[in-house]
């Protein structure tokens, strides 16, 4: 492009191109209604915002779905929507729906119901969505922040709860913090490339390879995989997790512990598998022992744990060590285990995170794990539900974590981290424990409490019935799910 | 000139910098980084970037400072509670040591890769600063700044959120 | 004048500095004098006589009153933050005037061959025969105005009273309210000129397209947000005497509340000035006179409404205030920016 000419036509220049963010404007158009909405309507109604935004949800998903198999590229290559995007959008958005669902009941009971919330939790969502599509670090960078202040404010929504206000503070200044460690190795990356779009960075490093030697650039690598790995909560950069995870609102540490990390791995991933596979030695080091620190620190720590949420909270983080797992191995077989498991991973924890709004009781009482004590026998239907989640996060068939888990460590196994794999499966293995407890409080010890405050409203039960069969289905037959990850995949 | 220039402005900009994590009086580290700021965008000036140096004022040094300094003096902090040199400033500093010498290290090793741009100092002159920006801005930069727009509008709706006494 | 010093002839360097001294002078001058305008405006506005006592009608009545501000004692607060107390006059006073550095006040002048424009921060390209000045001007004096408040601000912490920090925390609101209306109303003027460089904006309102007629909107509206913006009545809130007895500069006295006083009528000057240069044509008009003539003629004119609007208007309430900057102002610039983003093109 000639500098010094005025560009003709700015939409041509600019590369606008709506197919490829479609998603995401459709998302947020319904947000802002939905901000507009919120204005006209008293407190009773506000659930009907959650309903308008699970309509708006499945429009979104209707437009995934038809892009999908034609990849769009728009904006001069800012952002990218092919099969590995859509997958993951599709995932955030099934995350997305099922919190909805859970929020309006855990809202009033919490007397904190502002109908800000469904808007906010749709903007956390398109900037998932860029998150997975941007092939720009700006936009990568830009759609995490978009997420990110919508987490904190979502973390500390319940206003009245000084553990809810600690959990938004607390992520705020962790997160600015991590944000200005990923700015930085990006900053480091242009410096050394030239430029931010991620297929640029990866010809320039391919033409030119005396940049590999060039401190800088795995000063910016290095940088960047501290940022992502504060948002996956990976350890050691999962300080933040527990508290946050316990004090925000239990709906949206569902929605935190599932939508934000796939969003992290979704960027992980392209950033790394797209732009640097150059460095990929290099990278996958330091990944290998990353997952082995994250497995590791995250299961043996969720042994201790009382708080069912600080205990999810820990499980996630020893969940996203499997992930990496299969990060670290690189190939298809891994990538592929990284896109099922984020969606499965997705329905049992939002599933499990229904079950403890049901039982939790105004201010966040009855989060520990004793409370549970004959739940299963006074409710069986729900203990069943809770046992399925339970089992998948275990990994155990049939259910879709063992599927998931599998293909990530088949993965390693196929690119020769052998050991690597073995960790996992002795971390897996121990992870039984404190699912099972658990479950032995549901099934073996005698019921203090009646339960007779629990009231399944039809959205909660809907969001169970979703969350069983997207545990079960997938996990019987993986069919069907596994194919289209294979599709997705970036290689 | 400019080198000797640059050295001046630039030992203040450090020094100054210094100053913001040393002083005791919270207020004394705000005019700090103040002072610091304005540095930044002479240097700005000097690399022939007059848009960036009057928006690093404008948007830094007048509209975030300001709000920092009125915080700070709507909680009347006079002066700091309590030290502020624990165990934690000593691993900072350790750290800091080594990070300095670590990008030492960089600059002395490291040789200017990376594409060239489109945008010369030659082309500068031309066009403007401001156009320019404006125009990589609304072309290459379309979506990100559309984004942008959005974070804005979260970011405003969470501070309503979260500190409006009666929603 | 062959000799040249880095790069360029030594009559450029004369030039400028002749230019800063003269328009120095000038300001300081009318600073003065604007103290005197002031009273016997708005005594003569209240039927009294204003001061008469020295010399002629009390011409000069500046001149007593600085020696006396000047041999006043020094008080500094014991329990105030020294330095800051000695630093906010000073950062109250510098962009006060440092503003006039960009704003043309005249056509270029031919003065031994070299054509000077009569703009301090600017010079004459001999190569592409035009001036150049700075290509951010309008920026330029944003970014000096919203660094003004520090020296009220600190003021008010530094003298470690109550009435002072009260002043010196409405101050910094006022200022951050009113400095984001200014900054947008004026950008309708930039979308109509496509330029940040002042010179430009003047040159596009020869012969009277002054964007005052064609953004009157702007021009209302950036007048009284700069209005409030340097703390003129109505909206002097900040040193309202009844409330606050003179409030961030109560704990002031001899030449560093002399100083306070130069940079709020420095401060009105250069509003002026901006307001002249950006809405009413600068230093354009009918050519039996020079355009510096006009250009002192209209900031003169400017600064006469602001002494009008002082003796005709009472004092806002605080909340009155921020509604206006907030509720009012901000959304009709808004409105204006997008009429003209639909007009314009």
């Amino acid at each position: 492009m000639d500098m010094l000419q005025f560009p003709a036509n700015i939409a041509a220049a600019a590369g606008v191109n709506f197919a490829a963010i479609m998603p995401e404007v459709i998302l947020s158009v319904i947000a802002m209604a939905l901000l507009l909405v919120n204005v006209f309507i008293n407190s009773e109604q506000k659930a009907y915002l959650g309903y308008l935004s699970l309509i708006g949800i499945v429009v979104t998903f209707f437009s995934v779905v038809s892009g999908w198999g034609a990849p769009q590229s728009g904006f001069n290559n800012s952002v990218l929507q092919d099969n590995f995007s859509l997958f993951f959008k599709g995932t955030f958005l099934v995350s997305a729906f099922l919190t909805i669902l859970i929020t309006d009941q855990y809202l009033k009971r919490e007397e904190c119901n502002w109908g800000e919330i469904y808007p906010l939790i749709l903007f956390a969502t398109v900037g998932m969505m860029l998150m997975a599509s941007g092939t720009d670090l700006m936009t990568i960078f830009l759609g995490l922040e978009v997420l990110s202040v919508s987490l904190y404010v979502l973390a500390g929504f319940n206003r009245a709860n000084l553990k809810s206000n600690e959990a938004g503070l607390k992520y705020f200044l962790l997160g600015a913090f991590s944000t200005g460690f990923l700015l930085y190795g990006m900053a480091l990356i242009y410096g050394s490339t030239g430029t931010t779009r991620v297929a640029a960075i990866a010809s320039y490093i391919s033409q030119n390879g005396m940049v590999l030697s060039n401190p800088m650039l795995v000063a910016g690598m290095l940088l960047m995989a501290v940022g992502f790995s504060f948002k996956i909560a990976a350890a050691p950069f999962h300080m933040w997790t527990p508290d946050v995870y316990e004090g925000a609102p239990t709906p949206m540490t569902a929605f935190m512990s599932v939508g934000p990390k796939a969003a992290g791995f979704a960027a992980f991933l392209r950033v790394f598998i797209v732009a640097l596979p150059a460095m990929k030695a290099d990278w996958s080091e330091l990944l290998w022992v990353l997952a082995v620190l994250t497995m590791t620190v995250g299961n043996i720590t969720a042994l201790k744990q009382t708080n069912i949420k600080r205990m999810l909270a820990y499980s996630s983080i020893a969940h996203a060590g499997y992930v990496l797992v299969g990060f670290t191995a690189g190939n298809a077989v891994g990538t592929a285990g990284v896109l099922f498991y984020m969606l499965s991973y997705a329905f049992m924890n939002i599933g499990a995170f229904a079950i403890i709004v049901l039982v939790g009781r105004k201010g966040e009482e009855n989060n520990n794990v004793s409370d549970y004590a004959g739940f299963g026998f006074k409710h069986p239907v729900l203990g069943m539900c809770m046992s399925i989640f339970l089992f998948s996060l275990a990994g155990i068939p049939p259910a879709a974590g063992f599927i998931g888990k599998f293909y990530l460590f088949s993965g390693a196994i196929q690119a020769g981290y052998v050991w690597l794999a073995i960790i996992g499966v002795l971390n897996s293995a121990a992870s039984v424990y404190y699912y099972l407890r658990v479950m032995v409080f549901m099934y073996m010890k005698d019921p203090t409490e009646e339960f007779d405050w629990l009231a399944v409203s039809p959205s909660l039960a809907l969001c169970l019935l979703l969350s069983v069969a997207g545990v079960l289905i997938p996990g019987i037959v993986p069919g069907t799910l596994l194919d289209l990850a294979q599709k997705a995949i970036l290689m | 000139m400019e080198t000797i220039f640059f050295t001046i402005v630039a030992a203040v900009t450090v020094l100054s910098g210094i100053m913001v994590v040393t002083c005791r009086n919270p207020i004394n580290s705000a005019l700090s980084l103040i002072l610091t700021f304005f540095c930044i965008a002479t240097l700005y000036v000097t690399l022939d970037a007059p848009f960036m140096a009057a928006v690093q004022v404008l948007v830094y040094a007048g509209a975030i400072m300001v709000l920092i300094v009125f915080v700070i003096m709507l909680l009347n902090i006079r002066s700091e509670v309590g030290r502020r040199y624990t165990h934690a400033g000593i691993i900072g500093t350790v750290v800091g040591f080594l990070m300095l010498v670590l990008t030492f290290n960089f600059l002395n090793n490291s040789s200017l890769t990376g594409a060239k741009g489109l945008i010369t100092t030659d082309v500068i002159n031309k066009i403007g600063h401001t156009e320019l920006i404006a125009r990589s801005m609304f072309t290459d930069f379309l979506l990100p700044f559309e984004i942008t727009s959005i974070l804005l509008l979260v970011a405003i709706i969470g501070a309503v959120i979260l500190s409006k006494k009666k929603i | 004048m062959g000799f040249e010093l880095f790069g360029l002839p030594m009559i450029y360097y004369i030039a400028m500095i002749v230019k800063v001294l003269v328009v120095f002078v000038f300001v300081l001058l009318t600073v003065a004098y604007a103290t005197y305008a002031e009273r016997k405006i708005i005594g003569h506005m209240q039927v009294r006589l204003g001061p008469m006592r020295t010399g002629w009608h009390g011409l000069l009545q500046p001149i007593a009153d600085g020696i006396k501000l000047f041999f006043k004692e020094e008080i500094v607060p014991s329990q105030s933050d020294k330095f800051a107390f000695l630093l906010a006059p000073i950062i109250a006073l510098i962009p006060a005037f440092i503003g006039f550095a960009v704003i043309p006040f005249g056509d270029t002048i031919e003065v031994m061959g070299y054509k000077i424009p009569l703009q301090i921060a600017a010079f004459y390209d001999t190569a592409a025969g035009k001036v150049v000045d700075l290509n951010v001007g309008v920026l330029y004096i944003l970014a000096l105005a919203s660094v003004g408040v520090y020296g009220i601000v600190l003021a008010g912490w530094a003298s470690n009273s109550k009435y002072s920090l009260l002043g010196g925390l409405r101050s910094s609101a006022q200022m951050i309210s009113y400095e984001l209306a200014a900054g947008l109303a004026i950008i309708s003027v930039f979308m109509m000129s496509e330029s940040l460089s002042l010179q430009k904006i003047v040159a596009d309102q020869a012969g009277f397209g002054w964007y005052a007629f064609k953004q009157p909107l702007a021009f209302i509206l950036f007048f009284i947000c700069s209005i409030a913006e340097i703390n003129r009545t109505p909206f002097d809130l900040p040193e309202a005497e009844t409330e606050l007895v003179s409030g961030f500069c109560t704990e002031y006295s001899s030449m560093k509340y002399a100083m306070f006083f130069m940079a709020e009528y420095a401060n009105m000057v250069t509003v002026c000035a901006v307001t002249t240069t950006l809405f009413l044509g600068g230093w354009h008009g009918p050519g039996f006179l020079p355009g510096w003539v006009w250009f002192i003629a209209k900031v003169y004119f400017l600064i006469f409404v602001c002494m009008w609007i002082r003796a005709t208007y009472p004092r806002y309430r605080y909340d009155q205030l921020m509604r206006l900057g907030w509720k009012v102002f901000l959304p009709l610039t808004l409105l204006n920016i997008v009429v003209t983003g639909l007009i314009a093109r």
